[in-house]
């Protein structure tokens, strides 16, 4: 193994749930309605119920976590994206 | 009796002016808004200027959230929501809050040509590369013929009629036409009218390919729009949004609201594209037939007609649409109203330029003056020996005006005609 792939192995490795969620928050804020305070993101809020984000942002979010995550989210992954933690948790799946 | 229907705001973003106090400077001084554009040269057009307007990032926020910027790339839309949401301001209408009901009795009809072909090319670029995946979610949005009536409808909150209407050239004055036939009909009592023009070499590519651009003054671009002149060379490309806010006179008063001019009647039509009519040329008879028809609409005589907005491209054909007036009217010489073209100050606005142009002639209205017709210092003797230069200004006049009337011919065979009054 190269050490450039051992290295970013290693950056991924590194990365923490709070790593994952601090890089995703600013991501997530850019498409919250003007009305929606970004102090209202909890781990657990619902993206579309409760954050009140236009249900077709998801697909531009997800856009946005692959660029910054440098993954791809399957059709599936997609389904089932409701809350922050289950951005998450799909991108802990992709990165490991 | 039908309701009757006023104008009660204007909206307008324009190649020499953007929001109504700098175009009403632009056109009462005569200032051309055509520039020339290197990536038009680059791109081996043989017209290589045009009439874009000029709109700051910070301008945009004024009417769009950052949101709402993300990922959009449209100056139909940019400029159809400037020109809209001035009007609707200007009206002094407030949109619907968020938690409210929508505003039921107010409509739109907000016409284009097309919507956002640089939005559509990035997304063909992506989708020819097999990414369909990336392209989004405002793809459609901005793509779809109606986006920017349907970005206006969110922002307002209209629950009436939110449609794009589209007739080439004709489109914006056919817009307020069809507002003012709902108003009249008691369907809707405040309607948004207007149309808006993409710009760029993917609107512009067709018309320079068939050479009706004119290509013969890429070095001096101000003085190369030249309606009625006798070395008018064939149209400059422009774009931008004109908006007007229609309302029944009943809704005006009891709002106390400014009224800029009655909307009097109108007509549109069409040539069938038979006899001189073809898919790029106007049968004169449907031509003539579309104004007297406005004049029965408007219940008045041809002779109370003060001044003429004509259509009037700045191609050789421009004294064909003078014949058609003359018959039409039945006026000829001195007798002849007062008539000048916008495109000479802004070139040819496409889609965008019959809404531009009624919003040009609201103004002329309002204020009692002709702007002046410029490049045509050497007009065309076909149209002077039917009507008297005089009736041409080419410097600004102040006149009183009362009854104007407005008319745009597209492609497709297709008119408009429209007919104002300040009471």
């Amino acid at each position: 193994m190269s050490t450039r792939v051992l290295s970013l192995e290693k950056i991924k490795m590194a990365m923490t749930t709070e790593d994952i969620y601090a890089k995703l928050l600013p991501i997530v804020k850019a498409y919250l309605p003007e009305d929606v305070d970004e102090n209202d993101i909890k781990p657990d809020s619902d993206l579309t119920g409760e954050l009140n984000i236009n249900s077709a942002h998801l697909v531009d979010i997800v856009l946005d976590v692959e660029d910054a995550f440098d993954v791809e989210f399957a059709n599936e992954d997609m389904e089932s994206l409701r809350t922050m933690n289950d951005a998450i948790t799909i991108i802990q799946k992709k990165i490991a | 009796m039908s309701t009757r229907v006023v104008i009660t705001g204007l909206g307008v973003v324009a190649p020499n002016g953007v929001g109504i106090a700098e175009f009403t400077e632009a056109i009462k001084n005569g200032k051309s808004g055509i520039r020339f554009f290197p990536e038009l040269k680059d791109l081996n057009f043989s017209c290589h200027i045009g009439g874009i307007p000029i709109i700051s990032e910070e301008k945009k926020r004024e009417y769009f959230t950052e949101l709402q910027l993300r990922n959009f790339n449209s100056n139909g839309i940019l400029y159809g929501v400037m020109a809209g949401m001035d009007a609707l301001n200007d009206a002094g209408i407030q949109a619907a809050k968020k938690d409210e009901d929508a505003l039921y009795d107010f409509g739109i009809i907000f016409g284009a040509g097309t919507s956002s072909p640089e939005k559509f090319r990035e997304s063909i670029h992506k989708i020819d590369a097999g990414n369909t995946r990336r392209l989004g979610s405002n793809s459609v949005l901005q793509v779809m013929a109606s986006g920017v009536s349907a970005y206006l409808g969110g922002m307002i909150g209209a629950g009436n009629m939110v449609t794009t209407n589209s007739s080439a050239c004709a489109t914006g004055t056919e817009a307020i036409i069809l507002g003012y036939e709902r108003i009249a009909s008691g369907k809707a009592k405040q309607m948004l009218c207007g149309s808006t023009s993409d710009d760029g070499p993917y609107i512009w590519g067709g018309f320079d390919a068939i050479r009706v651009m004119n290509y013969k003054s890429n070095a001096n671009p101000k003085n190369a729009s030249r309606p009625m002149s006798a070395s008018a060379a064939g149209f400059v490309p422009g774009s931008g949004a004109g908006a007007l806010l229609l309302e029944s006179l009943e809704s005006a008063q009891e709002r106390g609201a400014k009224i800029y001019a009655e909307v009097l009647g109108g007509s549109i039509n069409s040539g069938g594209q038979r006899n001189e009519g073809s898919m790029t040329a106007a049968n004169h008879t449907a031509v003539q037939n579309c104004i007297k028809n406005a004049l029965a609409d408007a219940n008045i005589q041809a002779s109370e007609i003060d001044y003429i907005n004509g259509h009037l491209t700045a191609t050789t054909k421009d004294s064909v649409e003078i014949q058609n007036w003359c018959e039409a009217l039945n006026r000829k010489g001195k007798d002849f109203p007062y008539i000048n073209s916008l495109k000479g100050l802004t070139g040819h606005c496409l889609t965008a330029s019959g809404s531009i142009e009624v919003v040009a002639t609201i103004l002329q209205l309002q204020n009692n003056f002709i702007f002046p017709n410029i490049n045509c210092d050497d007009l065309d003797t076909r149209i002077t020996n039917m009507i008297s230069s005089e009736k041409i200004p080419q410097k600004k006049i102040e006149v009183p005006l009362k009854t104007v009337v407005k008319a745009s011919f597209g492609f497709g065979d297709v008119n408009a005609c429209v007919i104002f009054r300040k009471n």
